[in-house]
């Protein structure tokens, strides 16, 4: 394949360092994500010394495929960091963004990712301010139909905020009666993309929840409600959560099967797919503990938030020996609610 | 023991051999191709119990709802109205 | 009423059923009703002497390990594709699961129907598509309905592993063995959806066991679980339908011509159960050409199972998943050692799932 001349596809060249790269960051990264730091290209990106304390965070996301109902893993990549940090307590500052491409990507394909990204960038009001590209060798591939995964794409995001004076949170501040609440409609980034693998699509009106919520935090925080613990459910679901926060403090948490926040067609998918929404992946959902005289307050700030508008108190957290999670059904009983071992497969039987 | 759920066949198609006739069935959202092999006399707008991308059962509307409220029953317990359908971002 | 109020309605009913009475057996053979049970706690409503037993309802786990076997032969073979449903992928054979195997490069995908197999073969002729006919009743006549389509339509690079199974013949085989005292059985409905209710009067016939098919949901458990109380209460060995909505008296019969025409009926080997007299399927002489044992080859071995492993106790309700050794030890969800504790529904996953802290508490982490 010439390297010479315009071409449809990444090539190995496009990571060298020379002119075919150069062009490619011209023509195709800097217009759709310029700012004035990025612009220059430049090994690094001075940013501003910052009032309060750093708080850093990184994530690598792998997701195929790369396009889904609802967005990118452009999206994805973006959503995921700034909400790692909002989640801390910090107000997202900047972003680095890490390409690793491989031979055979489509050229178009790269543009709408990267759009996905400018776009979530601008919605979160953060910028992307220094990056590196990659290319990678052409995979085999064996096997049928994978004409789908034929151009991967991986992206690393590192970010970086200033911790809030007003935000104390941490598992250590978690007592028995704490309410929980989640910030949003559960499973859904799960599903949507189960709908689109191989061997089981299926059309659904489901869309990936992928979302920056740092102003959805911010208005919590905001709101004076005593916050104590914040965390974004992605994989694992909010199940990994919660099991994290009974271990993490040795208390018991007592959640409502009928106050669970979950769209009719997501529980609908899931039934027929045979998974459980309490261990399916979302993006774009927090999981917020809070002080119980509190949880009106808290409520009332996230579902003034156009991401917050499905926001539910689910349950509270309670003396238990030994810790444990548990669901109390619609049916009257109760159950323990675990993290999933590993990806949870749609089942048939 | 195996997983089935019910929805309406929105259409039909395929041929009319004994395994040709497919239909898309609405499961609240989510459409899914399935084959009518199984049921030989299902059509338009009947309900159907679905398992493994086959209809199994040709049900009445009634009991498909039956079926479907209890899915559905845990969604947005605080909204006044019961048909909460879902938003769009 | 409230859900809750209904529910612990029927429970109190329940109760009222059994008074007076020592203990109740009562088993369940259907995998998804295994799992809705463990899911909405509804043991927890049941009055102390009412033992439900999680019987071999689930097809994973009564699948033979050289079933498996040969799967993991088939997928090893170049040019080959197996495709299966999500349930298999993790079982382990002797050496290997599914899994392990596509990790080192065996084309496997999982799939949601077999007509999504057999559609994978029309797209890639230069492929053979194996599909995994795994399942009971409610499986077996849309693996037979591909089959047939397949034929229709002339495609030759399809062929599927059957290792389908039948549930009446296994309650029959339970209740020869004795060594579980049953009282009766909680039927499964997607099954009785093709069989039928008539199909377990020699239930009730031959041995003098109610049964009483059921639903999914946790009320339609409860309503279940009430009428077969009631049934053993008053000494009632008859077969009834609370599914009755749903389940017909005469079940599926077009899906049982289907499953006829391209079946016949076999002795089957059920992982760590043995063989059991006309329990299985196998292809009919007539569609012998699909199967894929004969089209490739494939010897199917022997069963070898794990030392420790009491799966087969499990799924007979002859033990509970903590009188095995290795529960909770050497075998967990992350590495477990037997069919039980890798499928989902499998009844010692369902038990470390949703008791797992309680067993902790007993120090067996």
């Amino acid at each position: 394949m010439s390297a010479a001349g315009p071409t449809d596809r990444v090539v190995l060249a496009h990571g060298g360092g020379g002119e075919l790269m150069n062009r490619l960051l011209r023509e195709h990264v800097v217009p759709v994500l310029g700012n004035p730091t990025l612009a220059p290209l430049t090994d690094g990106a001075v940013l501003p010394r910052p009032e309060g304390e750093l708080v850093f965070t990184t994530d690598s996301y792998v997701v195929t495929p790369l396009e889904f109902p609802g967005g990118t893993i452009g999206r994805l990549a973006v959503a995921g960091t700034v909400n790692d940090l909002a989640v801390m307590g910090a107000t997202p500052l900047a972003l680095s963004l890490g390409l690793i491409l491989e031979e055979g990507l489509s050229l178009a394909r790269f543009d709408r990712i990267l759009a996905d990204i400018a776009a979530t960038a601008a919605e979160a009001g953060v910028p992307v301010v220094t990056g590196d590209t990659k290319v990678i060798e052409r995979r085999q591939r064996s096997g049928v139909g994978k004409d789908d995964v034929a151009d991967s794409l991986f992206i690393n995001t590192a970010g970086v905020g200033v911790r809030r004076l007003d935000a104390r949170l941490g598992v250590d501040r978690v007592q028995p009666a704490d309410t929980v609440l989640f910030s949003g409609r559960i499973a859904e980034h799960g599903l949507t993309i189960l709908s689109v693998r191989n061997g089981i699509e299926f059309d659904t009106e489901l869309r990936t929840d992928a979302a920056p919520l740092n102003h959805l935090v911010a208005a919590l925080l905001d709101s004076g409600a005593d916050v104590k613990f914040l965390r974004d459910a992605t994989r694992g679901g909010v199940a990994g959560v919660l099991t994290d926060v009974s271990e993490g403090r040795n208390v018991g948490v007592e959640i409502e099967e009928e106050r669970l926040p979950v769209s009719r067609t997501a529980r609908h998918a899931a039934e027929m797919l045979g998974l459980d929404p309490l261990v399916t992946a979302n993006e774009g959902v927090i999981v917020a503990v809070v002080a119980g005289a509190d949880a009106e307050r808290a409520l009332a700030a996230l579902r003034g938030d156009p991401r917050g508008r499905n926001a539910a108190v689910v349950g509270r957290i309670v003396e238990s020996d030994p810790p444990m999670v548990e669901l109390l059904t619609q049916a009257g009983g109760r159950r323990v609610v675990q993290r999933p071992y590993g990806e949870e497969l749609p089942r048939i039987c | 023991m195996c997983l089935a759920v019910p929805g309406k066949v929105i259409s039909v198609s395929g041929s009319d051999s004994e395994t040709g006739r497919t239909a898309v069935v609405d499961l609240q959202g989510n459409r899914v191709e399935t084959s009518l092999a199984l049921t030989p006399e299902a059509g338009e707008g009947d309900w159907v119990l679905m398992h493994a991308g086959f209809a199994i059962e040709v049900i009445d509307e009634d009991h498909a709802r039956e079926i479907w409220q209890y899915l559905s029953a845990v969604i947005d317990p605080d909204s006044s109205s019961a048909a909460t359908e879902q938003d769009q971002p | 009423m409230t859900r809750a109020t209904q529910t612990s309605l029927l429970a109190q009913q329940i109760a009222d059923a059994v008074k007076g009475r020592d203990r109740v057996q009562v088993m369940e053979v259907c995998g998804t009703h295994t799992v809705s049970i463990f899911r909405n706690g509804i043991r927890s409503l049941l009055p102390p002497n009412v033992r439900l037993i999680s019987g071999p309802g689930c097809p994973v786990c009564v699948t033979a390990q050289r079933h498996i076997d040969a799967a993991i032969e088939l997928a090893s073979r170049a040019g080959l594709t197996v495709a299966t449903y999500g349930d298999m992928i993790r079982v382990p054979g002797r050496v290997d699961s599914l899994e392990t195997l596509r990790a080192r490069g065996a084309d496997i995908r999982v799939v949601n129907s077999a007509r999504t197999a057999l559609q994978l073969a029309q797209r890639n002729v230069s492929r053979q598509v194996v599909f995994l006919g795994v399942g009971f009743e409610t499986t077996a006549p849309a693996t037979a309905a591909t089959i047939l389509e397949a034929e229709q339509l002339g495609i030759n690079n399809f062929s599927v592993l059957a290792s389908h199974k039948l549930v009446v013949p296994a309650m029959m085989a339970l209740l020869d063995d004795g060594d579980v005292p049953l009282d009766g059985f909680l039927c499964p409905g997607h099954v009785s959806v093709i069989i039928g209710v008539r199909a377990y009067e020699p239930i009730a016939a031959r041995y003098g066991k109610a049964c009483v098919i059921a639903g999914f949901e946790a009320q339609a458990i409860l309503v279940g679980l009430l009428r077969l109380m009631q049934l053993v209460g008053q000494g009632r060995a008859s077969v009834e339908n609370a599914y009755a909505g749903i389940v017909r008296e005469d079940g599926n019969p077009a899906a049982r011509r289907l499953m006829e025409r391209v079946f016949v009926t076999c002795d089957a080997p059920w992982r760590a159960l043995g063989v059991i007299p006309a329990s299985g399927l196998e292809l009919a002489p007539a569609y012998e050409r699909f199967d894929a044992a004969k089209r490739f080859d494939i010897v199917i071995g022997e069963d070898c199972d794990p030392p420790g492993c009491r799966c087969g106790e499990v799924i007979q309700g002859k033990v509970e998943p903590l009188e095995c050794g290795l529960f909770g030890s050497d075998c967990t969800p992350v590495h477990p050692v037997g069919p039980c504790m890798v499928s989902s529904e499998g009844t010692c996953a369902a038990w470390f799932k949703y008791h797992w802290p309680s067993m902790r508490q007993e120090g067996r982490t």
